[in-house]
């Protein structure tokens, strides 16, 4: 770890020495996760995990605690994209029930009233995790009881700071589907300025549920978002998730998800857009615990400018799950001389019958389409326009969630307007 | 060959059973003391009369190897191995030989029960035409070279490292260590200081080598670690294939062998290195077997220069090994083919790395990882575009295949592509021999063993045709002895 990041590591140590009387939950878990954090800091390109994405840039701001001024932050709901169900909305992490509509028939709750810190606290191998499970002082709670199919839930995070007052936040986060329980969860992060959003979402999917969670990513270009997410699967429970990555100065979402039923089914799909000088990073584990699941990812960077977009994704079948089917499919698009794509996809397999793939491409447009467009005159910024879209649309079409597709689809939409490709 | 007749070989192998090379030739060696210090890379120096340059490479190489640490990124578990304790210079008392007549018979059996054909009259019977230089390397110092005037005429120059020193020392100057620097890595740098022999090649300008070269390595002496150094240089025009196989003496002890090989190919130069491995693999309770820590790496210096590694492991204990290409030159091409097949308590972490740095650079690679009983089997490989390597392009293919539920199989790749118009595709599948197939040939009354190997020489028949013909037939039988009791 360079000495500018150990310093921010020591800075976030401290937050927590001066904190800790106050915040909720397990004060044993919180010891737990501050001395892991000390003894490790921030991982570095050394560390295997990390070696594509260096945290550095992190020292380039000196991060505080928020004021609970988060008006700037709040101003920025008007441009969420508007719907009627209910809503959670956070604004530089803290909870906002004036601003929110709470469901009705399951229970929500902010975490800094019912905080539990049950899941993956002091994991080691999820640093990002244990910097939350230090800090978190607020976050949602969603518990939907048996049976219950709990329709759509939008959780909007805003985020605002400025280069002199860069504040950090880190909302911890807990879905709880009981058996045969259903949830679309919608999951919406903009913001404006210099921040650092490291939220952790833990998820436990009873068995039979199914959790349908769609997110879009659009922080400010110069903030910083570190997500977390663990997912554990019971019995042929199903975890859908559609993700779109279109902001941030520096993005690194992890997935970490447990099949730990047997027959429970999960499929990640995700595309990032960057452009710019900026970093985004797609680190997914999946690991299959019991027999007879499946898992599904689909990855697509479409990177311009000087971005470098980066996708790990790791399947590790355990010697007890066989018929397991794990597949994992990476694509990447660079649309400039000077971006750059590193991909690791990684297979660890200790079961014999069992049928995992992964498949990867890299490359340009391929001109050959774009000469087919632009003979049948289509300019060749719309015909890329068209190429690019097209390319994404093989994910965000098959969103089963006609709302949330749209936020997905005007996302990419107002992205590509934006910027001169 | 016929496939009937390559069943009833396969088959006729199986039922030999074990490790048949497992003998000890019983030759007297000169050892030098156990462990490593400048006085020992001081005494190897003097030992093969190396001139002063070198003698300070060496050294230098020691001094860097002292600041590295061991690697432990790859997936294997070992003991710690403790490189005080073992002897870094082997080599047979008598003087080199002058010919054939003068080696050591006791050497020449030993040749003969591994079926190397070392005098003419034992050249591959059958293969038309064919002749096969063999350099063998017996420990440490090479001692025999056949075909020597064959291909003088032609002006390839093959002899062993140690004489080319002495012979071509402005050759050998020149480009070694300059694709595998000094330093490179831990085992790299080892070899660096302490290597005691290996081949040399050099095929000058637009030469087409007349014949496949090879060299056999043997491990022998008790303890004695393998540090073997190998040069190969295509310079314009010219074309080599080289053949490396090994087997080694059954024994307690694991050994440890940290080869070298460097290969440089120049404008439209064209060099095939194959290897067969299969080194003691320890017994079926993991005890003993070779410790393989090898740097292969090519250098596509050239304009068009092609490089292509193909490689048949069945063999060593703990295979740790990566032929690489780095592709420089316009529009060169890398290959790799690779079998790597692990059983009982066997672990491989194998792949290749390969460096696109000039425009129109191609590669592909082709990998089929087989594990059993209790092994794990692990590719991991490079493929890295650099920005200035537009129009590259990769395909690479890595199937795994499991027998057994006790095994793993694992697979991890890295992409890494700076230039637009590069393309990079990647495919990976992890199954195990599929039930229908087996049903197949048990239903036409093949035993399951038998079927087994039929349907994995299947699996690795892509591989295979990318070997010469005879290493080819040696590779299928090699599988099928290393799979041995891995099934029913």
């Amino acid at each position: 770890m360079s000495a500018a990041l150990q310093e921010v590591a020591e800075g976030f140590s401290a937050r927590f020495r001066k904190l800790a009387p106050r915040l909720p939950g397990s004060a044993e878990a919180r010891q737990r996760a501050a001395s892991a954090f000390r003894a490790r800091g921030f991982p570095d390109t050394r560390d295997e995990a990390f070696r594509f994405t260096n945290l550095r840039p992190l020292a380039d701001v000196s991060f505080a605690e928020p004021d609970g001024a988060d008006e700037a932050a709040l101003a920025l709901l008007a441009r969420v994209p508007a719907n009627e169900g209910p809503r959670l909305v956070f604004a530089n992490g803290r909870f906002r029930a004036e601003r929110s509509r709470l469901p009705e028939g399951f229970h929500v709750a902010s975490f800094a009233d019912e905080p539990m810190l049950d899941g993956a606290v002091a994991d080691e191998s999820a640093p990002l995790t244990v910097l939350n499970t230090m800090l978190a002082e607020d976050g949602a709670v969603i518990s939907v009881p048996e049976g219950v199919d709990a329709g759509t839930l939008v959780l909007v995070s805003l985020g605002a700071g400025e280069a002199g007052r860069a504040v950090d936040f880190h909302p911890r986060h807990r879905v709880i589907l009981a058996a045969g329980a259903r949830l679309a969860l919608i999951e919406i992060a903009l913001g404006e300025g210099v921040y650092l959003h490291n939220p952790v979402m833990e998820a436990t999917l009873g068995v039979e549920s199914r959790l349908l969670h769609v997110k879009l990513q659009n922080e400010s270009t110069r903030a910083f978002h570190l997500s977390s997410l663990h997912v554990g699967l019971d019995a042929r429970a199903t975890y859908e998730g559609f993700s779109l990555v279109s902001g941030a100065r520096l993005a690194r979402s992890e997935i970490h998800a447990d099949i730990e039923g047997a027959g429970a089914m999960l499929a990640m799909n995700v595309a990032q857009l960057l452009d710019g000088e900026r970093h985004a990073d797609i680190t997914a584990v999946i690991r299959h615990l019991a027999p007879g699941g499946s898992s599904r990812q689909a990855v697509k960077n479409v990177l311009t400018g000087r971005a470098q977009g980066v996708f790990q994704g790791k399947i590790a079948v355990d010697r007890v799950a066989q018929k397991t089917d794990g597949y994992q499919m990476n694509q990447a698009l660079l649309l400039s001389d000077e971006a750059q794509v590193n991909s690791k996809p990684e297979l660890e397999i200790f079961a014999d019958d069992v049928k995992c793939s992964h498949g990867a491409t890299v490359g340009a447009l391929d001109p050959e389409q774009l000469f087919y467009l632009r003979s049948r005159g289509v300019p060749g910024r719309e015909a890329r326009a068209i190429l690019v879209r097209a390319f994404l649309a093989e994910m965000i079409e098959t969103i089963p969630h006609e709302w949330g597709r749209s936020v997905l689809e005007n996302a990419v939409d107002s992205w590509w307007k934006d910027r001169p490709v | 060959m016929p496939a009937v007749a390559e069943t009833i070989e396969t088959v006729s192998a199986v039922t030999e059973g074990g490790y048949k090379w497992g003998f000890e030739t019983e030759i007297e060696t000169e050892l030098a003391p156990k462990g490593l210090s400048e006085e020992t890379i001081r005494l190897i120096s003097a030992r093969k009369e190396e001139p002063e340059w070198l003698l300070a490479w060496r050294l230098k190489a020691f001094a860097a190897w002292q600041t590295m640490t061991e690697p432990h990124w790859a997936r294997v578990a070992h003991p710690p191995i403790d490189y005080q304790d073992i002897h870094y210079y082997a080599a047979p008392r008598k003087k080199t030989p002058k010919s054939l007549a003068e080696v050591d018979p006791e050497l020449l059996r030993t040749y003969e029960k591994l079926g190397i054909p070392l005098s003419e009259r034992a050249a591959l019977a059958g293969v038309e035409g064919g002749q096969v230089a063999v350099d063998a390397v017996f420990d440490s110092v090479s001692v025999a070279t056949t075909f020597r005037e064959t291909l003088a005429k032609a002006g390839v120059i093959f002899c062993p490292i140690s004489e080319a020193v002495r012979e071509h020392p402005e050759l050998v100057r020149r480009y070694l260590g300059s694709v595998v620097p000094a330093g490179d890595n831990f085992f790299a740098a080892l070899n660096s200081a302490v290597f005691t022999d290996g081949s040399f090649v050099f095929v000058p300008r637009g030469v087409r080598c007349p014949m496949e070269l090879s060299t056999y390595f043997r491990i022998n002496a008790r303890s004695t670690g393998q540090f073997e150094r190998t040069l190969i240089i295509a310079e314009d025009n010219a074309y080599v294939s080289y053949l490396e196989g090994c087997t080694a003496p059954m024994r307690d002890e694991n050994q440890l062998h940290a080869a070298v090989v460097e290969l440089v190919a120049l404008n439209e130069a064209e060099i095939k290195y194959s290897t067969v491995q299969n080194w003691y693999p320890g017994d079926a309770e993991g005890r003993g077997g070779i410790y393989n820590f090898v740097t292969k790496r090519g250098a596509c210096r050239g304009r068009r220069s092609k490089i292509s590694w193909t490689q048949v492991e069945t063999g060593s204990a703990i295979t740790w090994k990566y032929p690489s290409c780095i592709l420089q030159g316009e529009g060169s091409h890398g290959a790799f083919y690779s079998v790597a097949v692990t059983n009982n308590h066997q672990q491989a972490d194998t792949g290749t790395k390969m460096i696109h740095i000039g425009a129109n650079t191609s590669s592909t690679i082709v990998s089929k990882g087989i594990s059993a009983g209790r092994s794990n089997n692990t590719y991991r490989g490079l493929v890295r575009i650099m920005p200035k390597a537009a129009n590259a392009r990769n395909f690479t293919q890595c199937d795994s295949l499991l027998i057994g539920d006790k095994c793993g199989a694992h697979t991890v790749p890295y992409i890494e592509s700076r230039n637009a118009t590069a393309r990079v595709e990647h495919e990976a599948t992890t199954s195990k021999i599929a039930e229908d197939q087996l049903f197949y040939c048990r239903s036409r009354g093949l035993s399951e063993e038998d079927s087994v190997n039929l349907i994995v020489n299947g699996f690795c028949r892509e591989v295979f045709k990318e070997l010469p013909m005879e290493f080819a037939v040696e590779a299928q039988k090699l599988l099928a002895v290393s799979l041995e009791g891995s099934v029913g």
